[in-house]
């Protein structure tokens, strides 16, 4: 995102304008788009040297690094917008490694046509979510495609991150025995963005659960230590699906019990409404933690501490299960398996 | 979430479960049919199964709309949707039914045709409104509860004068599978005690349709709601029937089915479709007056008229047994395809694609039964 040229004098159209392909063309329409929403929008050192990268000082430790792409629809959703989840997202893929998560950066691909104020919404939403977290964006790129090309506009996202030395968490690290917890309710995001959607009318009053974690993570290591064995954020496919790719990759089966999985009444409503299972519902500012079992009391407590873990539970354990079912116990009373999501429940929820 | 969790309550659910327990006859087996799909899936996601004692086995019938729909019917859709005028509103469940030829709609649309997945078929009708250079056609399926809404829209699509909608109609009658199902039984062993009747069919039809089955078949049936407790007090009421030698017609979902059902709802349907002389059923063949067309008076939104389909009947793979399954002569775990090679990634058979359907049904929540039982097996060998 380099702004060698000088802009030009005439400023943005923020009401009425529209991003067209010369704002994508590498010269002063481009230039000035960047100056004027991007680093408006993300101001750091690192933007304002305008080069093409970012240098940035050696880390203590091993480095993480993580890249996601955000195509939501609809872009503005109740309790966030396609920015801010591209800044948490990627933040928290970098935080679940138990990592600090340091430096992001950007990429955008804007259709023609796309309304520049909606641009700069975006863009000031996610300078914002990068300033709250202390994570700087230090590098972007912008494309500009024919109308019809994209949807509005889709945002690459990297992060890099820093894990202490010692510290080692990995999907393949549970054991039977070990604790399973999650940070709160589930199904958030996932019904925030339903709710939203164009050939759906119900209005639900439910928000996106969509926030960086890596304070809450950042507690977890400090409470629980090498006692932590998984963290995960369960993103697209839900709890249902962060439990069986563990399950999977640890070789290990997991119960259940579904009376202590938190789901917001509004959520659950909203579900039974469109016949989904709020365990297969995505979330963007929760994560399942997989701890030895002897550490689970502490770790729930350092959770519960936690602004953004104050509804943590424990929902169940890992055991030996050599077909690595994910086994409830529901409500009702029976039992029931978990399974893998198949096909798509809803597309484009981030 | 009130008027839902009732139904759902573990401690009343504790209370039919020993009911039942104390109530059966330890000396016989009770084989009940839970006739829909809806049943089936509640009974799988709650594991009502377990709670169930060992000689009361559940039967899962052939109540799911896209189960039932044959292949024939599917390729139809596909060929309609390869028009590139066509826009085909459909119900997501039908997108990766498998067609012949390893076809679906899921990858008819990957490769252009436009297909749309709606929820109602409103929002087809919507579709329709807003797009008038396509020729929108909604893909309609399903038992009495589905049909008086596309009735209605095609009533309304009639009011507005709106000539670029029609209805691939493939609406299905619910008392003649029964029947059906009922005539084909096999021997002693495959023999059916009891029904666990439909709950939203029958708000629509009400509870008068079933009475042949108990007048001609001797066999009782409850009409129970789609709740997991609905479902166990509807069992305990079948058990009672057959343990005091009677054989009714009983109603559990009292909270929305009358004896005569919603009688406006019926009038639409029957001012909107006809009796066809015949339909194919998966599972069942050809059954005579047991789907329903578009009537002469809406003859103009009849996607079968509008684009001259004649369909041909096409086989199902030869080892998927969801034939067998829909009428209830074999289980999903007797199928040799069932877990192996027909996943819900990648289903072989109609039975595997819908949540309703019992293959689907007992591979996303059932499973570890089976394992369970294998490791019983195992441990007596």
């Amino acid at each position: 995102m380099s702004l060698v040229m000088k802009p030009v004098r005439r400023k943005l159209d923020m009401r009425e304008g529209r991003v067209d392909l010369s704002h994508g063309s590498g010269g002063r329409a481009m230039a000035q788009l960047i100056a004027d929403i991007f680093h408006d929008a993300f101001d750091n050192d690192w933007l304002r040297r305008n080069d093409d990268q970012a240098s940035l000082d050696a880390q203590e430790g091993r480095l993480v690094m993580t890249t996601d792409g955000y195509v939501v629809s609809p872009l503005f959703f109740p309790g966030g917008d396609i920015g801010s989840l591209s800044v948490h997202g990627t933040i928290n893929d970098i935080a679940m490694a138990g990592a600090t998560p340091k430096y992001l950066s950007a990429s955008f691909i804007i259709e023609e046509g796309f309304a520049l104020l909606d641009l700069k919404r975006i863009a000031q939403s996610m300078g914002d979510a990068s300033r709250a977290a202390g994570v700087p964006i230090v590098t972007g790129d912008t494309k500009v495609v024919e109308r019809g090309k994209a949807d509005g506009v889709f945002i690459s996202t990297a992060g890099v991150g820093v894990l202490p030395d010692g510290l080692s968490l990995s999907s393949d690290k549970a054991r039977p025995g070990d604790a399973v917890l999650i940070s709160g309710s589930m199904g958030d995001h996932g019904v925030a963005i339903m709710s939203r959607r164009e050939n759906l009318e119900f209005s639900v009053e439910i928000m996106s659960d969509s926030a960086a974690l890596h304070g809450l993570t950042a507690a977890m290591v400090g409470a629980a230590g090498d006692a932590l064995r998984v963290m995960r954020d369960p993103t697209r496919g839900g709890l249902a699906a962060a439990l069986n790719e563990i399950a999977h990759q640890s070789n290990v089966g997991f119960t259940i019990a579904e009376e202590s999985v938190p789901v917001k009444p509004q959520v659950a409503a909203a579900c039974e409404f469109l016949g989904l299972d709020p365990l297969y519902v995505a979330n963007e500012g929760k994560l399942m933690a997989i701890c030895a079992p002897e550490a689970a009391d502490a770790l729930l407590d350092a959770m519960r501490a936690h602004p953004l873990g104050r509804e943590a539970a424990l929902i169940g354990h890992v055991v030996e299960d050599e077909r690595n079912f994910v086994e409830m116990t529901t409500r009702f009373g029976g039992g029931r398996i978990v399974d893998w999501l198949s096909g798509e429940q809803l597309p484009r929820i981030c | 979430m009130k008027y839902v969790d009732e139904y759902r309550d573990p401690e009343l659910a504790k209370g039919v479960a020993a009911t039942i327990a104390a109530e059966v006859d330890p000396g016989r087996n009770y084989r009940f049919m839970e006739f829909c799909g809806g049943h089936t899936h509640a009974i799988s996601r709650y594991g009502v199964e377990d709670m169930l004692p060992r000689n009361v086995e559940m039967i899962h019938g052939p109540g799911c709309p896209v189960c039932v729909l044959p292949v024939g019917r599917i390729d139809d859709a596909i060929r309609l949707a390869a028009d590139p005028r066509v826009t085909l509103c459909t119900y997501a469940d039908l997108m990766r039914v498998p067609a012949s030829r390893g076809a679906s709609l899921l990858k008819a649309r990957a490769a252009g045709a436009d297909i749309r997945m709606v929820y109602s078929t409103l929002d087809a009708l919507r579709i329709a409104e807003a797009e008038p250079e396509r020729e929108v056609v909604f893909l309609a399926i399903g038992f009495e509860t589905t049909t008086p809404p596309t009735a209605l829209a095609i009533k309304q699509a009639k009011q507005k004068g709106l000539r670029n909608f029609s209805v691939f109609c493939n609406h299905v009658l619910t008392p003649i599978a029964m029947r059906a199902i009922l005539t084909g039984e096999g021997d002693e062993a495959t023999r059916l005690d009891g029904i666990v009747g439909p709950a939203h069919v029958s708000t629509v039809i009400g509870a008068r349709p079933y009475e042949f089955v108990a007048s001609d078949y001797r066999k009782p049936v409850v009409i129970s709601g789609f709740e997991p407790l609905d479902v166990m007090q509807s069992i305990l009421m079948l058990i009672r029937q057959i343990n005091e030698g009677r054989c009714a017609i009983e109603n559990q979902y009292v909270r929305a089915v009358t004896h005569d059902g919603n009688l406006r709802a019926q009038k639409e349907m029957d001012e909107v479709f006809a009796l066809r002389e015949s339909f194919e059923w998966r599972g069942l063949g050809l059954v005579p007056r047991s789907a329903l067309r578009l009537a002469e008076a809406f003859a103009d939104f009849d996607a079968e008229k509008r684009f001259d389909i004649r369909t041909v009947a096409a086989a199902d793979n030869p080892a998927c047994e969801c034939g067998a399954i829909l009428r209830g002569a074999k289980k999903p775990t007797d199928c040799k395809l069932f877990g192996a090679l027909c996943t819900p990634e990648t289903p072989m058979g109609s039975c595997m694609v819908s949540s309703e359907g019992s293959c689907a049904a007992h591979y996303a929540y059932g499973r570890f039964r089976d394992r369970s039982r294998a490791r019983i097996e195992r441990a007596a060998s």
